[in-house]
C-alpha cells in the first residue's frame, strides 16, 4: 500500500488514558487495513487492533521529554494515547493513518474476505426480508396491502422497492401524496399491530408551508386512518419541537393542519436534530476524556451535555407511540423532517415495545433492516464513512442502540440478546467490514448472517417472552451513563467481573455436560446395558445457534435421564468432570 | 410502661391504605404498642399489612371536618398513606403514632418484645467473641496479645472487653494511651493481612491540643506497631486544615517530629450533619416525579451522596494499597473514631480479606467493626431522611458503608458470597427492626440494657438455612485476590435498589435475580 509510509516501529508506549500506571510498551504495525500493537513488556502476547474505517480522528501533539504523543480516537468510542520516541516515525504513521482512515473508495468491506464461497456469501444476503416480517404481521389483509408502486424508485428515492399501504388509497392519491411529501417520503406502514388492527406508519414533512393543501395527502391519512375502523381518529407525530416545525413552514415545508386533515390528532414531542445531538455526544465525550473528575465535574459535564436528555426525550416518543397503538387502539403517523432519523429512532423502538419479536438477535436484524437500511438512514453520512460533510455525521443509530439498552437495563429478561450484541452490531455499523451499513438504501445483508452464526455469545440465558406490551415507566429516571459503549476500551472502568460472561461459561459446561451424558447413553444402548427407550432424548443443543428453546428442551429432556439406574452410573462417572473441561471424549471412549 | 395509655384509639373501620405499587386497598387500621396493623378482608381472602412504628421517621396529618389523612415517610425509604374517617380518631391515631414511634428508652423497644416461635433467646448471641477472632488468627499470635485492660469497659467505654494489641505493649501502657487518645480509642489491630504481616490499625485522634501535648506511650505503642518494618501510615479521615483546627478544641493528629516512622495522609470524608444533609437531599430528589432528566442530574449532584461513596471508596482503595501494594502498616483515624475511621477500614478489608466477602465473613464483619468497635447506632439512626426533627447525632455512615459496598458487589458480581437483597435488608433493619442487634450505641450499652439476653440476634437470624439461600449470591466464586475497585465517576452508580426502591418499579429485575438463580442452580445440577 503506497500509504504506508512507516510499517512498524518499536518502543512505542501506550498510555492508560485515566490513570498515571506505567505505560505498555511494544511495536505498532501498520497494516492495510489495521492500526496493530503489540506488547512486549508483558510476558502474555497482548494485542491492540484498530481498523483504519474506525478512526475518527489522529492527532499529533507537541513533542515531550517521553516522546511524540500520538492521539487516536474511533467511532466506536477506542480512544488510543500513544508516544513514539521518534518525532520522524510519529510524523509517518500520522500521516498514514490520516491518509488510510479516510478511504475514498475502498471501504474495508470490499477487502473483507470471511473465507466464504460465493453461494454462502449469497445466502448470507437472503437471510434477512423485510417483506416476510410485512407477511408476519399478517399482510396483505383487508386493510393493507404491499405495493410495487417503487420498484423503479421513481416514487421515492429513498424508500424501499415494496411499500406498505392502506388499501382503499388508490394510485392518484398516493402519487400526490408524494408531491406534497419531502423527498416524495410518502406515509408508509412501519408496523402493523394485529391485535388492535392499529398501524405505525411514517412519512416525511409535508410540503404545506405557511397555507398550502394537498387533497391526495388529506385522502391518504384518511385511507390509514380508516384502515383501523374501529378508531375515530388518528394520531400524527411530529418528533420535532416545535419551534423548528414553525421554522420549517417559511421554506415552504411545516407540519399537518388540524384543520385541513378530518380526525387527527396533531402531537409534537420535541426530539432535537442532528446537530444538537452531534454537539450533545462531542461534550459527552469531553465528559468521558477528563482525567480525574470529581463526582461533581462528572454529574454537572454529564448534565451539560444534554444526551440523556436527549435518549430519554426519543425513549419518550417510542413509548407515546407504543401507547397510543396498545392502549388507545389508535393509528399513528410519524415523521420528523426527512423523516429518516428521528422517525426512525421512534418507530423502531414503539415496535421493540410493542412486538417481542424484536427482542429476539433475529427479530433485531429485522428491524434495523426493515426501519433503518430499507428506510433510507444516510449509514454513509450519518456515521462518516467516506470523507464528506461533517455537518451531516450524527450519531442517530447509537442513540437507538442506547435507548435500547436502556430498555434492557430494566428489563433483563425481556430480551434475547445482550449488551454484547448491541455493542456488535453499533460497532458493525461504524466499521464497515460488512456491506450492510454501507450506501443509504437496501442491498446488502451479510452481516446478519455473520451475526447469527455466533448468536451463542449473544444470548441472554433467562430470556423468555413474557409480555406483548412492555410497560415502560413514564418517570423513569436516566442517570445512568453507559460505560459498556463510552468506555468499553477502558477495561479497567467496567465491571471487572461479567455476569453474563459466567452464565455463558457455565451453561456451556452444562450443555457439554449432557452431551456427554447423551454420548454416554447412546454407549450405553449399544452395549446393551440400558434399553433404547426409541424416543430422542436429551438431543445435544446445537452449538451454533442455540435458541432459548432449544435450551428449555435439553433440560427437560435431560430430566427423565436422570431417573434411570444405568444413568446413575453415568452420573457417577460424570462427577470427577464437573468443573474441569478437559475431560472429554476420551474417557467415553474407554 | 403502658403503651395502652398512648392509644386513645385502638381501631378504626374503613380506613383506606395508599402505598407504592399497590391497589388502594380498604379495611380495618389498628394501633398497638409498636405496630400499625391494618388488616383488609376481601370476601374469602384476607389480607394483613404489618408496620413497625419505629420505622415512621416523620408523619403528616390533614384532618378535615369528617375525615383525615395522614401521610407516614418510614425509614426505609417508604411513604404510605391513610385516609381515616372521622376527625378524631385521625388526630388520635396520628398522635398514638408520633408518640410510639419516637421511643427513646431502649428497653421499651420491639426487639424486647419480639418472641418468635422458631427462635429461642437460649440461641447464641452474635457471631463471635474477641476471643474468638484472636484465636482463630495464628500466625499473628507470636506480635500481637489478646488485652482484657478494657474487661469493666473502664479504659474506653465504646470498646469491647477484649481487643488486640502489639505483644509489646503491657495494659499499663495501654491505660496511658487511652487517656491521649479522645474517648479512650487507643490504636488496636483491626486487620491483619496474611500475606505480608502488615496490618490495619483503628484509633480516635490523639489529644495534642493547642500546645503539641506528647505521649510517650502512645508513640511507644505505635512503634511496636511497625518495628523493624521500617515505615507506617496513618490516614487521617479528616483534611489537613481541619486536622489543624482539632488542636483548638483539644485533639490533634500526629506530627512528624514525634512520630517519625509513620507519614500521615489526610482524605477527607464527610460524616455527622453534612452526611445527614446529603441524604436527605437525595431522598428528596428521588422521591420527585416532577422534574426531567436534566433536573435530576443536578439534584443528583447537588445531593453530593455519589461524592461520598466515591471518596469512601477511594480512600479505603488508598489504604488498601498502603497494605498490599507498599507492604505498609497504616493507622486510620479521623477524630472520634466511630465513623468514618470504620467506614474505611472495613472496605479496605473488604478489598483485601476474601473471608469478609462470604456471607458469614460479611457479617462477621460488621459485628467485628460496627457493633464491638463502638459505631453509636442508636444515635446516628435515630432518624433517617424524612424526619422533620432537629437533627442531633444523625449520620447515615452505616448506609454509605452499605452503598459503597453494593458499589463493589457490581464490579465484582462473583466475587461476594452475599446479595443485594442482603444490603437492603440491613439498611432497613439498621432503622427499625425486630432484632436487637442495632440497638445502643456500644458493647457496653447494650450489655447494660439486656439486649444479648432479652432480644434476638439479627445476624443469627440471617444465616440460618431458611434466610441463607435468600441472601447468598448465586454466582458467588470465591478468590483469594483482591478486588480493586474502579473509583472513576463513570464506574459509579446511584443505588436504584436502595433510593428508587419505592418509585421506580423493579419487579423485572427482581425477577431477573429470581431467573438467574434458578438457571445457575440448574447449571450447577448438571454438571
Amino acid at each position: 500500500m503506497e500509504h504506508i509510509l512507516t510499517p512498524k516501529v518499536e518502543e512505542v508506549k501506550l498510555l492508560d488514558r485515566y490513570t498515571a500506571k506505567k505505560p505498555a510498551i511494544g511495536t505498532l504495525y501498520l497494516t492495510a487495513t489495521h492500526l496493530i500493537f503489540v506488547e512486549t513488556s508483558c510476558n502474555t502476547r497482548k494485542e491492540t487492533w484498530m481498523l483504519h474505517h474506525l478512526i475518527a480522528t489522529v492527532e499529533k501533539l507537541p513533542l515531550t521529554a517521553m516522546g511524540c504523543p500520538l492521539h487516536i480516537s474511533c467511532k466506536n468510542f477506542h480512544v488510543a494515547h500513544f508516544v513514539i520516541s521518534s518525532e520522524r516515525d510519529c510524523q509517518n504513521v500520522h500521516q498514514s493513518l490520516v491518509r488510510l482512515s479516510q478511504p475514498v473508495e475502498e471501504l474495508y468491506a470490499f477487502l473483507y474476505n470471511p473465507k466464504q464461497d460465493e453461494d454462502e456469501r449469497r445466502n448470507g444476503w437472503g437471510f434477512i426480508d423485510s417483506a416476510m416480517d410485512f407477511k408476519r404481521m399478517g399482510l396483505p389483509n383487508e386493510f393493507w396491502e404491499m405495493t410495487d408502486l417503487n420498484k423503479n424508485y421513481e416514487l421515492c428515492s429513498t424508500y424501499h422497492s415494496e411499500l406498505g399501504i392502506p388499501k382503499t388509497a388508490s394510485k392518484g392519491t398516493v402519487f400526490g401524496s408524494a408531491k406534497f411529501r419531502s423527498r416524495g417520503r410518502i406515509p408508509t406502514l412501519s408496523y402493523y399491530h394485529k391485535e388492535s388492527n392499529a398501524a405505525i406508519c411514517r412519512c416525511s414533512q409535508p410540503l404545506s408551508g405557511l397555507s398550502a393543501r394537498c387533497v391526495e395527502d388529506e385522502e391518504m391519512l384518511q385511507a390509514i386512518s380508516r384502515a383501523n375502523p374501529k378508531s375515530t381518529f388518528m394520531y400524527v407525530v411530529d418528533t420535532r419541537p416545535k419551534l423548528n416545525a414553525m421554522a420549517n413552514r417559511a421554506a415552504g415545508k411545516g407540519y399537518e393542519n388540524e384543520d385541513n386533515y378530518s380526525n387527527i390528532c396533531f402531537q409534537f414531542v420535541g426530539i432535537e436534530n442532528i446537530h444538537v445531538m452531534r454537539n450533545s455526544l462531542q461534550k459527552l465525550l469531553e465528559v468521558c476524556a477528563m482525567k480525574s473528575p470529581t463526582m461533581s465535574d462528572y454529574l454537572t459535564g454529564l448534565e451539560n451535555s444534554g444526551w440523556l436528555r436527549h435518549i430519554k426525550a426519543v425513549m419518550d416518543a417510542g413509548v407515546f407511540l407504543a401507547k397510543a397503538v396498545a392502549e388507545d387502539k389508535a393509528s399513528v403517523l410519524v415523521h420528523c423532517s426527512d423523516g429518516w432519523d428521528r422517525t426512525a429512532q421512534v418507530c423502531s423502538l414503539a415496535s421493540i415495545l410493542l412486538d417481542p419479536f424484536y427482542r429476539t438477535i433475529k427479530g433485531l436484524m429485522v428491524l434495523i433492516e426493515k426501519e433503518w437500511i430499507s428506510m433510507g438512514h444516510k449509514f454513509t453520512q450519518r456515521c462518516g464513512h467516506v470523507d464528506g460533510d461533517p455537518k451531516e455525521v450524527s450519531p442517530v443509530f447509537t442513540q437507538f442502540i442506547e435507548c435500547l439498552w436502556n430498555l434492557m437495563e430494566q428489563y433483563p429478561c425481556g430480551f434475547e440478546y445482550n449488551e454484547k450484541y448491541l455493542l456488535e452490531i453499533h460497532n458493525h455499523v461504524y466499521s464497515c467490514q460488512f456491506g450492510n451499513f454501507i450506501g443509504n438504501c437496501q442491498r446488502e445483508r451479510e452481516e446478519m448472517r455473520h451475526l447469527i452464526s455466533f448468536s451463542l455469545v449473544y444470548f441472554f440465558q433467562t430470556f423468555e417472552i413474557v409480555f406483548n406490551l412492555i410497560e415502560y415507566q413514564l418517570h423513569y429516571l436516566f442517570d445512568r451513563f453507559w460505560c459498556g459503549m463510552y468506555n468499553h476500551f477502558d477495561k479497567g472502568m467496567q465491571p471487572k467481573q461479567s455476569i453474563l460472561d459466567h452464565l455463558l461459561t457455565i451453561t456451556q459446561k452444562k450443555a457439554e455436560g449432557e452431551k456427554k451424558m447423551t454420548d454416554l447413553q447412546i454407549l450405553a444402548v449399544m452395549d446393551g446395558v440400558l434399553a433404547d427407550q426409541g424416543s430422542p432424548t436429551g438431543t445435544p443443543p446445537e452449538q451454533t445457534s442455540l435458541s432459548p428453546v432449544s435450551v428449555s428442551h435439553t433440560a427437560e429432556n435431560a430430566k427423565p435421564l436422570m431417573n434411570g439406574a444405568a444413568v446413575e452410573e453415568a452420573e457417577i462417572e460424570l462427577v470427577p468432570t464437573a468443573g474441569s473441561e478437559k475431560m472429554e471424549p476420551v474417557a467415553i471412549e474407554n | 410502661m403502658e403503651f395502652s395509655e398512648h392509644i386513645k384509639t385502638a381501631n378504626v373501620e374503613d380506613v383506606v391504605l395508599r402505598r407504592p405499587f399497590h391497589p388502594p386497598m380498604q379495611g380495618t387500621l389498628c394501633v398497638t404498642g409498636h405496630h400499625l396493623l391494618f388488616s383488609n378482608r376481601d370476601g374469602d381472602s384476607s389480607r394483613l399489612v404489618l408496620l413497625l412504628l419505629r420505622n415512621i421517621d416523620a408523619i403528616e396529618k390533614r384532618p378535615s371536618v369528617s375525615s383525615g389523612t395522614i401521610t407516614l415517610k418510614c425509614k426505609d425509604l417508604c411513604v404510605l398513606q391513610l385516609d381515616i374517617p372521622g376527625m378524631e380518631e385521625c388526630l388520635n391515631i396520628a398522635r398514638s403514632i408520633e408518640y410510639l414511634s419516637s421511643l427513646d428508652i431502649v428497653s421499651d423497644m420491639y426487639p424486647f418484645f419480639y418472641r418468635p416461635l422458631k427462635l429461642s433467646l437460649q440461641d447464641q448471641w452474635g457471631l463471635s467473641s474477641p476471643e474468638q477472632n484472636y484465636a482463630q488468627m495464628e500466625e499473628l499470635q507470636d506480635r500481637w496479645r489478646l488485652s482484657h485492660v478494657n474487661k469493666d469497659y473502664s479504659v474506653c467505654p465504646s470498646y469491647p472487653p477484649a481487643v488486640i494489641v502489639p505483644h509489646s505493649i503491657d495494659d499499663e501502657t495501654l491505660v496511658k494511651v487511652a487517656k491521649f487518645r479522645q474517648g479512650g480509642r487507643f490504636p488496636v489491630l483491626c486487620y491483619y493481612h496474611r500475606k505480608n504481616g502488615m496490618v490495619i490499625m483503628r484509633s480516635s485522634q490523639p489529644l495534642t491540643g493547642a500546645n503539641r501535648k506528647r505521649c510517650r506511650e502512645d508513640e511507644l505503642l505505635l512503634q511496636a506497631v511497625i518495628d523493624g518494618s521500617g515505615l507506617g501510615y496513618i490516614i487521617d479521615t479528616r483534611s489537613n486544615q481541619q486536622a489543624q483546627q482539632a488542636r483548638m478544641t483539644g485533639g490533634g493528629f500526629e506530627s512528624k517530629s514525634s512520630y517519625s516512622c509513620w507519614k500521615r495522609l489526610h482524605r477527607q470524608l464527610e460524616r455527622g450533619k453534612v452526611l445527614q444533609e446529603s441524604l436527605i437531599k437525595l431522598v428528596e430528589a428521588c422521591g420527585d416525579h416532577s422534574h426531567s432528566v436534566d433536573r435530576w442530574l443536578s439534584k443528583l449532584e447537588n445531593s453530593k451522596w455519589l461524592s461520598h461513596v466515591h471518596t469512601a471508596l477511594a480512600t479505603a482503595g488508598l489504604l488498601a494499597e498502603c497494605v498490599e501494594r507498599d507492604g505498609h502498616s497504616v493507622l486510620v483515624h479521623g477524630s472520634e473514631g466511630t465513623d468514618a475511621t470504620l467506614l474505611v477500614s472495613s472496605l479496605a478489608q473488604l478489598i483485601l480479606d476474601p473471608n469478609t466477602r462470604t456471607l458469614d465473613g460479611f457479617l462477621g464483619l460488621l459485628e467485628r467493626e460496627w457493633l464491638l468497635a463502638g459505631h453509636p447506632f442508636q444515635h446516628r439512626c435515630a432518624h433517617s431522611a424524612y424526619s422533620h426533627a432537629r437533627l442531633r447525632l444523625e449520620a447515615p455512615v452505616f448506609v454509605l458503608l452499605l452503598d459503597c459496598v453494593w458499589q463493589l458487589a457490581r464490579q465484582f458480581p462473583l466475587a461476594m458470597g452475599f446479595s443485594e437483597p442482603l444490603l437492603l435488608r440491613l439498611a432497613r433493619e439498621v432503622y427499625a427492626s425486630d432484632y436487637g442487634t442495632f440497638l445502643c450505641n456500644s458493647d457496653q450499652e447494650r450489655c447494660a440494657a439486656g439486649v444479648k439476653e432479652r432480644t434476638h440476634c439479627l445476624f443469627q437470624f440471617l444465616l440460618k438455612p431458611s434466610e441463607r439461600e435468600h441472601y447468598s449470591n448465586p454466582l458467588y466464586e470465591p478468590t483469594e485476590l483482591a478486588i480493586w475497585p474502579s473509583i472513576q465517576p463513570q464506574s459509579l452508580q446511584l443505588w436504584r435498589g436502595l433510593f428508587l426502591r419505592w418509585t421506580q418499579h423493579a419487579v423485572h429485575l427482581e425477577k431477573a435475580q429470581e431467573e438467574l438463580r434458578n438457571l445457575v442452580i440448574e447449571c450447577r445440577g448438571a454438571s
